[in-house]
């Protein structure tokens, strides 16, 4: 995954490189869109390992309605978007539209390539997704988005939140969507997913915990302010560092820095360059936001997200679990 | 509904009656009709209980009149970001608002299940509703038992 993504962020790049600013769309005989939108250049995404992933809210506001952009907004409440949301954006719901109605899994590739042409997305289509809550149920869906393998999706950097406290518009209005073709693919589990066997498998290796200090200590099993969702145990995965997710977050919801990610990753939870890394919290949506700044953000090409997380986790016959406030060791008989 | 008063019986047949979609556009006019909170109480919001439960903040008091049917009051605050929670609480309030503590009592625990949103909504979002309607009910034993309080 990570090594298509380097191919298809040069292919952006020396696009954007060769037009310039002035980069106009180009279209097939057919009238069928072929490029992605160019990347957004603000500085401020430039010390990232992949500043094409991010865009600011003032690129979004000029890019509102160029051809070939379909912006998304993901929320954990079902009714923001209708209350009022970004022009020409329309609603990605991650419980209704992304998951599987009877299995618990994400919906295949024939239900991808058909939510996709209901939303106006093309397999080239440029895709900014921007949501509520420094845009953790955002990158929720760019992670599944990442799932199949979709080469050009963005994040809002700051979210639904930033573009209102910046006092731009919103609209109730629902954009007409004219369905596009979007081919059926399947969906690859093997990059950036892991299941509870191959976690086990993991220990030796790093392992971040995104959760509060309540639960990943064991005090709690759910967020705080949140409901119990049915976890027999609380604690985490031994040897997991406690790294909770907004960290990652500075307070107007925009990505901290290179430095400061580099400082809460590498200097506080130790990780290295080139490390194997899996990613946990509840259900694997807190967790989907410090995978992102993790891939693209500092430029680990190894990570996977466990969406099983503590639900399973915590449920589960026969793993280990470390209760308290230290990693806890590998559990004897695990790991290399 | 048999078990409902009538208030709420009525608003849980209007989303029955429709489709999944068109129950989330209600469920959004409901939304939009919660009434803020008086003076009294916006003036003292720590005299509101927080329903932690709530994915959103969301906040309610009750009051009980003193005679009578000992007519009950709600009160509820969540910011407008949260339609989904005001909504739940609307719901509340419009099926609820000035009925007998003893029929207040009366109301199923599992009723927002009646609504017809448990696929559409995820089960931690319904609890949520579950938990208002537990708070109240809550409320208004601890207002009958110390009158006073």
């Amino acid at each position: 995954m990570a090594r298509d993504d380097r191919i298809g962020n040069q292919g952006t790049e020396e696009i954007a490189s060769l037009v310039g600013k002035s980069f106009s769309p180009l279209f097939l005989l057919r009238g069928q869109f072929i490029m992605s939108l160019p990347i957004d250049a603000d500085s401020r995404f430039a010390s990232y390992a992949h500043p094409d992933r991010l865009v600011s809210t003032e690129w979004l506001a000029a890019n509102l309605s160029t051809p070939g952009l379909v912006i998304l907004e993901s929320n954990e409440d079902f009714l923001l978007y209708d209350i009022g949301h970004i022009p020409h954006a329309v609603k990605v719901d991650w419980h209704t539209d992304l998951n599987d109605e009877d299995t618990r899994d994400y919906i295949d590739g024939e239900a991808f390539a058909a939510l996709m042409a209901s939303k106006g997305i093309s397999r080239e289509t440029t895709v900014v997704i921007y949501g509520d809550k420094s845009n953790w149920w955002a990158a929720y869906a760019l992670w599944v988005f990442t799932l199949f393998g979709h080469e050009d999706v963005r994040l809002l950097d700051g979210g639904r939140d930033k573009w209102i406290a910046e006092g731009r518009e919103l609209t109730r209005e629902k954009p007409v969507v004219t369905p596009a073709q979007y081919p059926v693919v399947a969906r690859d589990d093997s990059s950036i997913r892991a299941f509870l066997p191959q976690v086990l498998e993991h220990f030796g290796k790093p392992m971040i915990d995104v959760r509060s200090a309540e639960e990943y200590s064991g005090e709690r099993t759910h967020m705080p302010a949140y409901p119990e969702e049915g976890t027999l145990r609380g604690g985490h995965i031994p040897s997991a560092a406690s790294v909770p997710w907004a960290l990652a977050a500075a307070e107007d919801g925009t990505f901290r820095s290179r430095e400061e990610l580099e400082e809460i990753y590498l200097a506080n939870a130790g990780l290295t360059p080139g490390d194997d890394i899996i990613t946990y919290c509840r259900i694997g949506e807190r967790s989907s936001h410090t995978w992102f700044a993790l891939q693209f953000l500092l430029g680990f090409e190894n990570v996977r997200n466990y969406d099983g997380s503590w639900t399973e986790w915590g449920n589960a016959v026969r793993v280990p679990i470390v209760k308290g406030s230290e990693p806890g060791a590998i559990p004897a008989g695990f790991g290399a | 509904m048999s078990g409902l008063p009538e208030e709420l019986a009525e608003i849980v047949d209007d989303f029955q009656a429709v489709t999944e979609r068109e129950r989330l556009e209600l469920l959004l006019e409901f939304s939009e009709e919660l009434p803020a909170l008086p003076q009294r109480f916006a003036d003292h919001p720590d005299l509101l209980e927080q329903v932690v439960e709530c994915q959103s903040p969301l906040f309610l008091t009750i009051e009980v009149e003193a005679g009578g049917e000992q007519n009950v009051s709600l009160f509820f605050s969540a910011p407008p970001e949260a339609p989904t929670t005001r909504g739940f609480a609307s719901i509340l309030h419009q099926g609820l608002n000035g009925l007998p503590a003893a029929t207040v009592l009366s109301v199923p625990d599992d009723m927002p299940n009646l609504l017809g949103l448990t696929r559409a909504l995820t089960p931690l979002r319904l609890r949520g509703m579950t938990a208002m309607l537990a708070r109240i009910k809550r409320q208004v034993n601890e207002r009958l038992t110390a009158p006073n309080a």
